[in-house]
C-alpha cells in the first residue's frame, strides 16, 4: 500500500505549500460526483483527521482518508504540462474506465 | 486526461464545474491576465511565452485585426490603423481629446453623441471596442491554459476613473464575452498583491506611474481590512509622457518642426522610448541615437541618465503634488506611512525611485514586478469572488467615485457626499421649505461633480408628502445619505418637528444604458468655468423667483390700499422687465431687474411696513414706545 509522487509534483506541491504560507500537507482523495462515477480531490491540508493515513514521499505529507486509500492505492501524482495548461495527473492503476476529460473515473 | 489544480481544504469542484477567474490588468501600454491556480497567482503567458500583452490593436482594410506585438510591429508604416494607449480614451469625450492635440497619431471622429470614434482601415472604432479586442485575446490565452471556460473575471482601473470610464471598462469586457465580476481599484490590487492585508495593519501608499496614467492612493490597513483613504492623480500624465519629452528633446535636437508625418512621429516616440528603457537599464554612459528624418537626412546624437533625469524630472516632479494632496486628504503626515508599494513600468526609471524616495523618505516595495503586480492582486480577488476561498477572506472598503448630491432651488446640485469618501458612510444635511403652507418636497438624488443638475446623472426621486403646513424656512427636513460596503445608496428625508419621513434605495453604479454613459461622457468632462457662471445664473434666478413671489402676494393682500394706477403701472412694468430677463442667460441684466423692481417698489414697500407698524402700535400712547 503506497501512494507515490514524482519528483515533478512534489516539487511543485512544495512550492504551492510554502507560497500558501501554511498547510502541513497535501490530500489526495475520491468522492462520488461527476459523469463517470468517482471524482479525484485534490487540496491542501491545515489540520488532518484521526483516521486520515499520512505517506511522505520527495519531502511531500501525502494525507489520504481509509475510504479513498482503497481507490487510490498505488497511485503516482504527476505534474505535467499540456500545451498552454498544466498541472496534476493521477496514474492510477485501479481506473477501469473514466470519461472523455478524465475527470471522473470508474473502478 | 485532465490536468487538476489544488484547492483550499474542502472546495474541490465537481468535474467540469471548476470556477475559473482570471485578473485581467488593462493597461495604458501593456495588458496582462493572471490567475490562481494551487493557490498562487501567476500570469500567463502566450504560446511563446511572452507575458505582457502591449495594448495595441492594428486593423486591417479587410475588417481583421491584430493585437498586441503583431500590431504593435507594425505602428510606424501603419501609423492610423494602429490604435495604441486607448485606455486614454475610454469614456472620453471628443473635446478631451482634440485638446491632446497633434500629439495623436490617430484620425478621430465624433461619432453620433459624443462618442469619439477612432477613423480605421477596418471601419470606425470606440475606443469601447478597441479595448475589448485586447480583452478577448487575453481571454482566449487564459481559456487555452485553464482548459475551460472562465467563471468570471476582475478588471482593475485607476483609483478615480469616473463612472464614464468605469462603465466603458465594464461594457469592454462584455463585449469581449466576459462576466466581469468587479471592477477593482489599481492600488487596491497592489496591496493584495504584496500580501498587505496579512500584515498586521498601518498605512501604505500606492505610487502608480504607468504608460499613461499616474495615481497615488493611501490604504489603512486594519486587521486585514483595506480601507482607500484618499486618492488622486492625473488621468494623462505617464511614461508616454517620458517619451514625448524626450521625443521633442529629438525634434529640438534635430530641427525638426513640430508639424511631422505620422510616420516620423511613430518613429521619434519609438526612438525616445528605447532610450528611456536603455538609460533605466544601464544608468552610465550615453546612448547613441539614429534617426532617419523627412528630408532624406539622417540625425545622430546621444543621450545620457543627467540629461535624461533633466528632462523629466518636472513630469516626475509633477506626481509629487498628487502625493501631498493625498496626504493632506487623508489627514497623514509623511512620517505616518509604514510602506510605499510602486506600481507601474515607469517607476522602473531610476530617477522616479530617486524622487519618491526622498518625497516619503522611506525605502520602497519594488520587490514584485511593477508592470504585474496589479494583474496578481486581482487574481487573487478574482479567485474569492469566483469562490475558491473557504470565506470572504478580505473585506475590501473602497471610496465613492463620484459626489453624491440631491437637487435644490434652480437646479443647482448641493453635494452631500463628496467624492473620495470611503464607504460604508451616512451623511445628513438639513434643508428647508421654499414657499409658505408647503406640504411637500421633491427629493432628486444626483451623481456627479458638476453645479447643475442637468450635468449630473439623475439616480432617483423621490417625495416627502404630509409636512405639516409652516411658513417658508420653518421646517426642517433632514435627509440622509447612507452607502453601505457593497456601494448601496439609501436616502431618507424626514420632517423633525413631525417625524414624517420617506425613504429610497438606489445603486449608484448599476446598469447605464448607452445613452446614458453618452451622456456621463459629456458630463464628466472639466466645465469648471462654465459652471461658476451657470450657479450664479441659477441663484439670481431663484432670487428673481423669490422677489416676484414676495411681491405678487404683496400686492394681491393689499395692493388696492396704497397703490394708485400710475404706481401700480410703474410696479407691474418692473416685474414684467424682471420675469423676462429671469427668463434670459444673463445674470447682470436679472440682477439689475431685480434692482429696478425693488425701486419702483421702495415706496409701497415703505407704506406697507408704516402700515404694519401702525396697526402694531395702535391703542398703545407713544409715551410707551419713548421708554
Amino acid at each position: 500500500m503506497a501512494i507515490t509522487l514524482t519528483e515533478a509534483a512534489a516539487e511543485r506541491v512544495l512550492k504551492f505549500l510554502d507560497q500558501r504560507g501554511k498547510g502541513i500537507g497535501l490530500r489526495l482523495g475520491v468522492r462520488t460526483s461527476g459523469c463517470s462515477g468517482m471524482a479525484y480531490v485534490l487540496e491542501f491540508v491545515d489540520e488532518k483527521d484521526d483516521s486520515d493515513m499520512v505517506f511522505e514521499d520527495h519531502g511531500v505529507r501525502v494525507i489520504i482518508d481509509p475510504k479513498s486509500m482503497v481507490y487510490l492505492d498505488g497511485t503516482e501524482l504527476d505534474f505535467a504540462k499540456d500545451g498552454l495548461n498544466e498541472g496534476f495527473r493521477f496514474n492510477n492503476p485501479n481506473v477501469k474506465d473514466e470519461c472523455g476529460c478524465g475527470e471522473s473515473f470508474n473502478v | 486526461m485532465a490536468l487538476l489544480q489544488i484547492t483550499e481544504p474542502g472546495l474541490s469542484t465537481a468535474p467540469h464545474e471548476h470556477r475559473l477567474a482570471a485578473g485581467i490588468d488593462l493597461g495604458t501600454t501593456n495588458s496582462l491576465v493572471a490567475t490562481v491556480r494551487s493557490g498562487s497567482a501567476t500570469v500567463l503567458p502566450d504560446r511563446d511565452g511572452v507575458q505582457l500583452l502591449p495594448s495595441v490593436v492594428r486593423y486591417l482594410p479587410d475588417g481583421a485585426h491584430l493585437v498586441g506585438a503583431e500590431a504593435s510591429a507594425r505602428a510606424v508604416s501603419d501609423p492610423l490603423n494602429t490604435i495604441s494607449s486607448v485606455k486614454r480614451f475610454m469614456g472620453r469625450g471628443v473635446e478631451d481629446i482634440e485638446r491632446l492635440g497633434s500629439s495623436l497619431p490617430y484620425a478621430f471622429v465624433a461619432g453620433a453623441s459624443g462618442m469619439p470614434l477612432i477613423h480605421t482601415a477596418a471601419g470606425d472604432r470606440s475606443p469601447v471596442q478597441v479595448s475589448a479586442d485586447i480583452l478577448s485575446v487575453l481571454r482566449q490565452r487564459v481559456e487555452a491554459t485553464l482548459g475551460g471556460e472562465l467563471t468570471g473575471v476582475v478588471i482593475t482601473v485607476p483609483a478615480y476613473f469616473d463612472d464614464a470610464q468605469r462603465q466603458a471598462t465594464k461594457d469592454a469586457g462584455r463585449l469581449a464575452g466576459l462576466k466581469v465580476l468587479r471592477l477593482l481599484n489599481e492600488p487596491t490590487a497592489a496591496a493584495v498583491a504584496y500580501g498587505l492585508d496579512h500584515s498586521a495593519g498601518g498605512t501604505v501608499v500606492i505610487y502608480d506611474l504607468g504608460g499613461g496614467t499616474f495615481d497615488v492612493s493611501i490604504l489603512r490597513l486594519n486587521q486585514g481590512v483595506f480601507e482607500v483613504l484618499a486618492t488622486a492623480g492625473n488621468t494623462a500624465l505617464g511614461g508616454d509622457d517620458m517619451d514625448r519629452l524626450i521625443a521633442g528633446w529629438i525634434m529640438q535636437q534635430a530641427g525638426v518642426s513640430d508639424a511631422v508625418g505620422h510616420s516620423l512621429q511613430r518613429r521619434l516616440l519609438q526612438a525616445a522610448r528605447r532610450i528611456k528603457e536603455t538609460l533605466t537599464e544601464t544608468g552610465t554612459g550615453a546612448v547613441p541615437v539614429s534617426l532617419e528624418l523627412e528630408d532624406g537626412r539622417t540625425w545622430e546624437g546621444e543621450l545620457d541618465r543627467p540629461q535624461m533625469n533633466e528632462l523629466i524630472d518636472p513630469l516626475i516632479r509633477k506626481t509629487l503634488a498628487p502625493c501631498r494632496r493625498t496626504l493632506r486628504d487623508a489627514g497623514i503626515a509623511v512620517d505616518e506611512v509604514d510602506e510605499v508599494v510602486m506600481v507601474g513600468g515607469s517607476t522602473r526609471v531610476p530617477r522616479v525611485r530617486e524622487l519618491v524616495t526622498e518625497f516619503f523618505s522611506r525605502e520602497l516595495l519594488v520587490d514584485i514586478d511593477p508592470d504585474k503586480v496589479v494583474a496578481i492582486g486581482a487574481a487573487i480577488q478574482a479567485d474569492i469572488l469566483a469562490g475558491n476561498k473557504p470565506e470572504d477572506e478580505m473585506l475590501l472598503l473602497d471610496v465613492i467615485p463620484l459626489s453624491l448630491g440631491i437637487e435644490t432651488m434652480g437646479g443647482l446640485s448641493e453635494k452631500i457626499i463628496p467624492r473620495n469618501t470611503t464607504i460604508p458612510v451616512a451623511r445628513a444635511q438639513e434643508f428647508t421649505t421654499f414657499k409658505d403652507g408647503q406640504t411637500a418636497m421633491a427629493l432628486h438624488v444626483l451623481q456627479g461633480e458638476r453645479e447643475l443638475v442637468d450635468d449630473c446623472r439623475s439616480l432617483a426621486r423621490f417625495e416627502l408628502r404630509g409636512i405639516p403646513p409652516m411658513t417658508a424656512g420653518a421646517a426642517r427636513i433632514r435627509v440622509t445619505f447612507q452607502v453601505d460596503a457593497d456601494g448601496l445608496l439609501g436616502v431618507t428625508a424626514e420632517e423633525q418637528t413631525s417625524g414624517i419621513r420617506a425613504h429610497i434605495e438606489v445603486r449608484p453604479s448599476y446598469g447605464l444604458t448607452d445613452n446614458e454613459i453618452e451622456t456621463m461622457l459629456r458630463d464628466s468632462m472639466e466645465h469648471s468655468r462654465e459652471d461658476m457662471d451657470a450657479r450664479r445664473l441659477r441663484e439670481v434666478q431663484v432670487e428673481a423667483d423669490r422677489v416676484l413671489e414676495a411681491l405678487q402676494a404683496a400686492v394681491q393682500e393689499d395692493g388696492d390700499r396704497f397703490l394708485d394706477a400710475q404706481e401700480r403701472a410703474a410696479i407691474d412694468q418692473a416685474a414684467q422687465a424682471l420675469s423676462t430677463a429671469s427668463g434670459g442667460e444673463d445674470h447682470r441684466a436679472i440682477k439689475k431687474a431685480i434692482e429696478a423692481v425693488e425701486a419702483a417698489s421702495a415706496a409701497y414697500v415703505e407704506h406697507r411696513m408704516n402700515a404694519n407698524i401702525q396697526k402694531a402700535m395702535a391703542g398703545h400712547s407713544v409715551d410707551e414706545f419713548k421708554r
